[in-house]
């Protein structure tokens, strides 16, 4: 808009750069795009390695895409050839079982990643006020990540496949009156068979995909606010912030190669260490297995379905443990952001985070004995931490002065 | 915020970026080498014929590859034919000596080199085209005994897979 | 150090994953084993012998084909002849009839029954599971498989065995389908070793390793070559870092 037409409707063409890059970038802003984002962006010089995840979760979602196409060139949906077609990527396709070795445990370090990267926003209050969003379509794309992987599991067509899909879709039929009509819709069966692999298969895509998608949603939300920090306060100066290039560019890089290498120790050493051994057993709808085990980061959530006696209770809390996550930023009712200055929040946070990995280790137990009993303190604890100890402890407690990002870096020298 | 670029700053990060170019580039082969036919495939890519129940003046179709393949136990009057010819007559000028190794034994791709259908002549009963090896339905190709393109709108003469003798009466296509 | 102790963590809850094996299965030294382990090959031709000859009449392997054999060491006239030494079904020829011919190469390891209703049949209702992936898909791997073959012993007092039934050590609830398959000198090996019950059930096991996972070894040989290309690349990238953040002022 110009003083010559306030209204803006003339429409001219302008770049900050000249030449070729100058005709592209007047006609497609995507290079003074990019550098505004990704190399001039200012970000709190007062980062830690705990907020590297984000990208490490990044590059493995490409991974995965990447291996996921590769595989699919390969892959047979059908109930017949699927754990066949697995088996001939493993033993016959140039390279198959690296590529299907890789897709299988980058699900794991893209949970891993992620369930770090939660974590960096739960203890430095990185989902309050105004980066609500951010962490909303965060929560909406671990949501699709959990759909994807369950339909990503059930591919290969191994027992631990069809009766973990038998027992998830099972919970369907919880629903009142119009469960087992929703139940036969999702299967287009009365049992997890063919008609299922095949539309999971299409599923299992679309929300890969849609996970991209949101990527940018949240990627453009976090932008509108900038980075939050270990301090929870905003830089006050540019004093206080680096460009996103070179410094947190080359941060990044160091943390991603580093988990890269870890992941390839479980990759090429222990590659099975992560799964379940009765997945390499053909599917066979008359033999259910001893124990039918989701993968390990589901663990906590089917603990908490299971700590509820009631079929439908236990799918409700499963649910909204997750949901009730969302609200967080609302929940809590601290004007202080960061676990840093916040000593009771700081061991509520500690604990929740405590009781992710108790669930985790109930939910791979038979639900019964003291494992059942232990699920039901660690899930009223979970909702405890949301409903009751969010909004209490933030109006109760006395938070300490938050230190200003120049003398939060000065008091780390010391 | 300075970014002063001493000669050992610059050093390192082109090591660095160079390196890394060379492990994505490295990535990339297992996964385009994973796109080429997969090993069972190649097992597949060879056949192994046995010639003995062939008798004088018959022929045999096998698929090799996915595609058929002619193999006719030619007789000494077919022979003399497909030697006889001239090469200023051949379309696509080739020796019979050149497309056989045993003179008895033709092994052709049984794919018309027009657009790719199947000619006819395998069977006794078959038309086999003026000249007395096979004919293509589809537009009308002529092939002789040697399965060289003497009439129709064939460029080439029928291909000769490669093979080998493993004894008299054996052959190895591919 | 955060990401050391989430991946400790992590691995801490695999543990998860062993919901109640009460029985004890113990270790083996295997030579595939550890960051450079590769499949003895000799002893995994002993075991396809005594596959061929023990197991072959009831357990098919139907994920493995002849021509695989190369990894092991076969020649291409070795793999001929012990494909031809199997009938499979091929068809329908000219006439519409089904009829058998010998194996080639390229075909997989000939079934010992038509149909899982004829393999049921022929031993009392149970299936004897096709063993191409046996040893990934238990738990404890080729530890279990090899505990399994050598652990028939007499039933303790008071535990009943039903008819069809055997009393096993190893396996899961103790009762087993399959009676003892090893007993001294069963197999003649080619090279001479003595075919004890143990040398045996270590051959087989080490056969059945290598057939559920052939690309053991190249794995273990790009990893290291890929793990330590990062580590060379981490050190770069570490030094850059430093580099780069020199000037960075608190």
């Amino acid at each position: 808009m110009s003083a010559n037409d306030p209204q803006g409707y003339k429409k001219t063409l302008s770049s900050p750069y000249t030449g070729i890059k100058g005709w592209i970038d007047s006609r497609l802003p995507l290079i003074r795009m990019m550098e505004a984002e990704y190399l001039k962006f200012p970000v709190p010089k007062s980062l830690n390695y705990f907020w590297s995840f984000g990208g490490i979760a990044m590059f493995c979602l490409i991974g995965l895409i990447l291996t996921g196409i590769f595989l699919g060139f390969h892959y047979k949906p059908s109930a017949e050839d699927a754990f066949n077609s697995v088996e001939r990527i493993m033993r016959d396709v140039n390279y198959g079982w690296l590529i299907r070795y890789l897709h299988a445990n980058l699900v794991s370090f893209f949970f891993i990643a992620t369930y770090i990267h939660i974590f960096r926003a739960l203890y430095f209050g990185s989902y309050k006020a105004p980066r609500e969003l951010v962490y909303i379509f965060g929560l909406i794309m671990f949501f699709l990540m959990m759909g994807t992987a369950f339909l990503g599991y059930t591919l290969p067509w191994g027992q631990m496949s069809y009766w973990g899909a038998t027992v998830i879709t099972n919970l369907f039929s919880a629903i009142p009156f119009v469960g087992d009509a929703i139940l036969t819709l999702l299967l287009g069966d009365f049992n997890v068979g063919d008609a299922t692999i095949n539309r999971f298969y299409v599923l299992h895509w679309l929300l890969a995909f849609s996970i991209l998608g949101l990527v940018i949603f949240h990627v453009i939300t976090l932008h509108m606010t900038g980075s939050n920090n270990p301090t929870g306060s905003e830089p006050q100066s540019w004093d206080e912030t680096l460009t996103f290039h070179p410094y947190i560019t080359i941060k990044d890089l160091n943390a991603t190669i580093l988990f890269f290498i870890i992941l390839a120790f479980v990759l090429f050493y222990y590659p099975n260490i992560l799964g379940h051994s009765d997945n390499y057993i053909r599917a066979n709808s008359m033999v259910t297995p001893a124990h039918i085990v989701p993968e390990w980061y589901f663990l906590p959530f089917y603990a908490i379905l299971r700590a509820i006696p009631d079929k439908l209770g236990g799918v409700i809390a499963m649910f909204s443990s997750i949901g009730l996550l969302a609200l967080l930023p609302w929940l809590d009712t601290s004007k202080v952001r960061s676990c840093l200055y916040r000593p009771i929040w700081r061991i509520c946070v500690l604990l929740f985070a405590l009781d992710f990995f108790i669930l985790m280790y109930m939910g791979g137990k038979p639900a019964e004995g003291i494992y059942v009993i232990i699920a039901r303190f660690g899930t009223a604890y979970w909702f405890l931490f949301l409903l009751v100890l969010a909004p209490l402890v933030g109006f109760l407690e006395t938070p300490k002065q938050p230190l200003t990002i120049s003398n939060y870096l000065k008091s780390k020298k010391a | 915020m300075s970014e002063q670029n001493t000669p050992r700053r610059d050093f390192i990060k082109l090591a660095t970026m160079t390196l890394g170019g060379v492990g994505a580039a490295s990535l990339a082969i297992p996964f385009i080498t994973s796109m080429n036919p997969g090993k069972d495939t190649l097992a597949l890519a060879s056949t192994e014929i046995d010639l003995s129940p062939l008798k004088e003046g018959q022929s045999l179709t096998v698929i090799w590859r996915g595609k058929p393949v002619f193999i006719k136990h030619r007789t000494s009057t077919e022979i003399e034919e497909a030697k006889n010819v001239s090469m200023e007559d051949l379309k696509d000028a080739e020796d019979d000596s050149k497309r056989v190794q045993d003179s008895k034994w033709l092994v052709v791709l049984g794919v018309c080199t027009h657009l790719g259908c199947v000619p006819l002549g395998q069977k006794t009963t078959d038309v086999k085209g003026d000249f007395g090896g096979w004919f293509c339905p589809c537009h009308g190709s002529h092939y002789d005994t040697s399965g060289r393109i003497r009439k129709g709108p064939a460029p080439k003469n029928l291909p000769v897979p490669p093979y080998v003798f493993l004894t008299e009466s054996k052959i190895k296509i591919g | 150090m955060q990401k050391l102790i989430s991946l400790f963590l992590l691995l801490f809850s695999v543990n998860a994953f062993s919901a109640g094996s009460a029985i004890e299965i113990p270790k083996y030294d295997w030579s595939w084993k550890g960051f450079f382990g590769t499949y003895d090959r000799a002893a995994a031709q002993r075991g396809l012998k005594v596959y061929r000859e023990v197991c072959a009449g009831c357990h098919s392997m139907n994920l493995i084909s002849y021509r695989n054999l190369e990894a092991l060491g076969f020649s291409e006239a070795q793999i001929k002849a012990i494909a031809a030494d199997y009938l499979i079904q091929d068809g329908p020829n000219e006439e519409g009839d089904m009829f058998e011919r010998e194996a080639l190469p390229s075909d997989r390891f000939a079934n010992p029954y038509p149909n899982i209703q004829a393999a049921r049949a022929a031993n009392n209702g149970a299936l004897p599971p096709d063993l191409s992936l046996i040893v990934k898909a238990r738990p404890k791997g080729a530890d279990y498989i090899k505990s399994l073959l050598i652990g028939y012993t007499e039933a303790p007092h008071g535990v009943n065995v039903p008819e069809g039934q055997y009393y096993n050590q190893f396996m899961e609830g103790n009762l087993i389908a399959m009676p003892a398959p090893l007993s001294e000198g069963a197999v003649e090996y080619d090279d001479g070793t003595e075919s004890s019950i143990d040398q045996m059930a270590t051959d087989v096991t080490t056969f059945l390793a290598w057939a559920a996972e052939p690309s053991l070894e190249d794995r273990k040989r790009i990893g290291l070559k890929v793990i330590l290309f990062l580590i060379v690349l981490f050190v770069l990238a570490y030094i850059s870092k430093q580099n780069i953040w020199r000037d960075v002022k608190y």
